[in-house]
């Protein structure tokens, strides 16, 4: 069972500082696959997929950004009515709480990303359901 | 109207008598009772009998609040238990707190000075009293409470708190005299605006504010809003709580009951007695008292001493508003705060840095306090829940540390600034 890795930068709510994440990215040519953003009234959690973790985390760190690599699951659905709610209604049925979650679709397609309270046993329903999941390499190259 | 003519309208030489014959005194005292004070005048090669009248005050050793808190709880006491009456302490704290214990003669010295306080107010046997500040181990219900009932007023214990209990027996009892700390008689101000009860219902004519510094644009605004003659009252409990001194009506310096408490005001670097009318830290003798009696108290208060006769009639020397410190504390809603007590507090945490700032501002007439707290690098959470939490941790453990309460704010790491000598950890937006 894989998970991928994602970058969460405690970021406060201050104009410019979202900016200063993505240049110091962009400089270093890490690309991103996909960002969220969840905020409160005083600061937000910058949710990043980028094509170098590692890296990206190191430099994030070493400008003084409050960072973590979290490690997320990400699966794939077919980019259709429907289709996110049947995975969903899976974890449900199982008592299964999902914290975060943010998802994009790329043509026939639909990427999830996602934080459960319970990995183990999120593993356990989508074995058992055959969903799909994707590696940090399959995420890199979409 | 004064209240004891014979010690508030001497000459300076009798003053000067009476100052001195009671130095020699507690002098004695505390150096036969207190091994801390014994021991300090012997390091200093200095015994009572080189203390023959107040011009030996300097000679005396200082005593800070550092000194009662590692005596605490009764190290200092000159008295036997069996004689301590009632005991008082400071607003608990990170550490300890500041416990004060008074004999019985500590309890009428203390409602005699109380009684001048309320007299120099023009407050009299005719008024009724509202004691609103908090009654309890805080010095300044009950120290304003038996000045009151030794002057004959009626008095209305109804403590701190409730407004709208306040507002009502104010108006019902027609309280013509009120005792609290001037950010809450602003905020009663509001609450009667608020009410819709209309003013000339109300009977209030005068109060005495303290426990807390404030401004004469603060005083003015009292004035205005409530109707009443605003006096400035000073006290700490080390010295004997409210009653050390107190404006007259002529408003114009605080006259500091000083055949009970000496006062000089020295250098908080040099420690020298500055020339008469220059600033500096105030500092106290506390010449009549039995059951704690200190010598030159550091207030940390910076205050500048004016000898002149006033207007009133009395002679004690009056003290000017204080404004400032020489040290970092904070009074908030009349609590003391030190700053490196939530540093110490925030040590404990790990989730958070202890790059720390404190703002204070005063939002509708009552002081709020807020805590900006760096995130630690590593600590970082991935979830709003647990960012929210440890918010709420913080607030949580400092609230109930401190005494007061707070908002916290998270900030990233490295935002707060660091200077290279002494830290800023206060920002203080009162103007006071």
């Amino acid at each position: 069972m894989t998970t991928i890795r994602q970058l969460s930068i405690f970021l406060e709510n201050k104009s410019g500082r979202l900016q200063e994440v993505l240049e110091a990215l962009g400089n270093e040519k890490i690309n991103i696959t996909a960002l969220t953003i969840a905020d409160t009234s005083e600061y937000g959690i910058l949710r990043l997929i980028v094509s170098d973790p590692e890296n990206g985390y190191k430099l994030l760190k070493n400008r003084g950004f409050s960072v973590n690599l979290t490690d997320v699951l990400s699966l794939s659905v077919s980019h259709e009515a429907g289709s996110l709610a049947k995975v969903l209604k899976k974890f449900s049925e199982e008592k299964l709480s999902v914290e975060y979650m943010y998802a994009f679709s790329l043509g026939e397609k639909a990427v999830i990303v996602l934080r459960t309270d319970n990995r183990p046993k999120a593993f356990e329903i989508i074995e058992r359901n055959n969903f799909t999941l994707i590696s940090e390499d399959e995420i890199k190259n979409l | 109207m004064i209240w004891n003519e014979t010690f508030e309208c001497m000459t300076r030489e009798e003053m000067h008598r009476c100052q001195s014959r009671r130095l020699v005194d507690v002098v004695e005292r505390v150096y036969h009772n207190v091994p801390f004070y014994r021991k300090k005048m012997q390091e200093m090669g200095i015994g009572p009998e080189d203390i023959r009248g107040i011009e030996d005050l300097p000679k005396l050793p200082f005593t800070t609040k550092q000194d009662l808190r590692d005596n605490y709880p009764f190290g200092l006491f000159s008295a036997p238990t069996t004689e301590i009456v009632r005991l008082h302490a400071s607003s608990g704290t990170t550490g300890k707190p500041i416990v004060v214990g008074y004999t019985r003669k500590d309890l009428a010295t203390w409602s005699e000075v109380m009684a001048r306080t309320l007299t120099c107010a023009g407050i009299t046997r005719h008024d009724f009293l509202q004691v609103s500040y908090g009654y309890g181990l805080f010095t300044g219900g009950l120290g304003v409470h038996y000045g009151a009932e030794k002057v004959g007023c009626s008095v209305i214990p109804i403590s701190g708190g409730n407004t709208r209990r306040q507002l009502q027996i104010m108006h019902d009892f027609g309280s013509t005299a009120l005792a609290c700390t001037p950010s809450y008689a602003l905020y009663l101000a509001e609450a009667i605006r608020e009410s819709g009860m209309p003013r000339e219902e109300f009977k209030l004519r005068v109060g005495t504010f303290g426990a807390e510094p404030w401004t004469e644009n603060m005083r003015r605004e009292i004035e205005e809003k409530l109707r009443i003659k605003a006096i400035d009252i000073f006290g700490l409990s080390e010295v004997i709580g409210p009653g050390v001194s107190s404006e007259c009506t002529c408003q114009n310096g605080l006259h500091v009951f000083e055949d009970h408490f000496v006062p000089e005001i020295i250098h908080p670097k040099t420690l020298e007695v500055v020339p008469e009318g220059e600033e500096g830290e105030l500092v106290f003798t506390t010449v009549t008292k039995e059951g704690m009696p200190l010598l030159r108290y550091r207030t940390r208060d910076l205050s500048s001493l004016d000898y002149s006769p006033c207007r009133c009639g009395r002679t004690l020397v009056r003290m000017k508003k204080c404004t400032g410190r020489s040290d970092d504390m904070l009074i908030i809603r009349g609590v003391n705060l030190f700053p490196s007590q939530v540093e110490s507090v925030l040590l404990e945490m790990k989730e958070t840095s202890p790059h720390y700032l404190l703002i204070v501002d005063r939002v509708n007439n009552l002081d709020v306090l807020e805590l900006q707290v760096e995130v630690e690098e590593g600590f970082f959470l991935d979830r709003i829940s647990e960012l929210q939490g440890l918010t709420r941790r913080i607030k949580h453990t400092l609230e109930s540390a401190l005494g007061i309460s707070l908002t916290v704010k998270l900030v990233e790491p490295k935002t707060i600034a660091r200077s290279e000598g002494k830290a800023t950890r206060v920002i203080d937006k009162r103007k006071i």
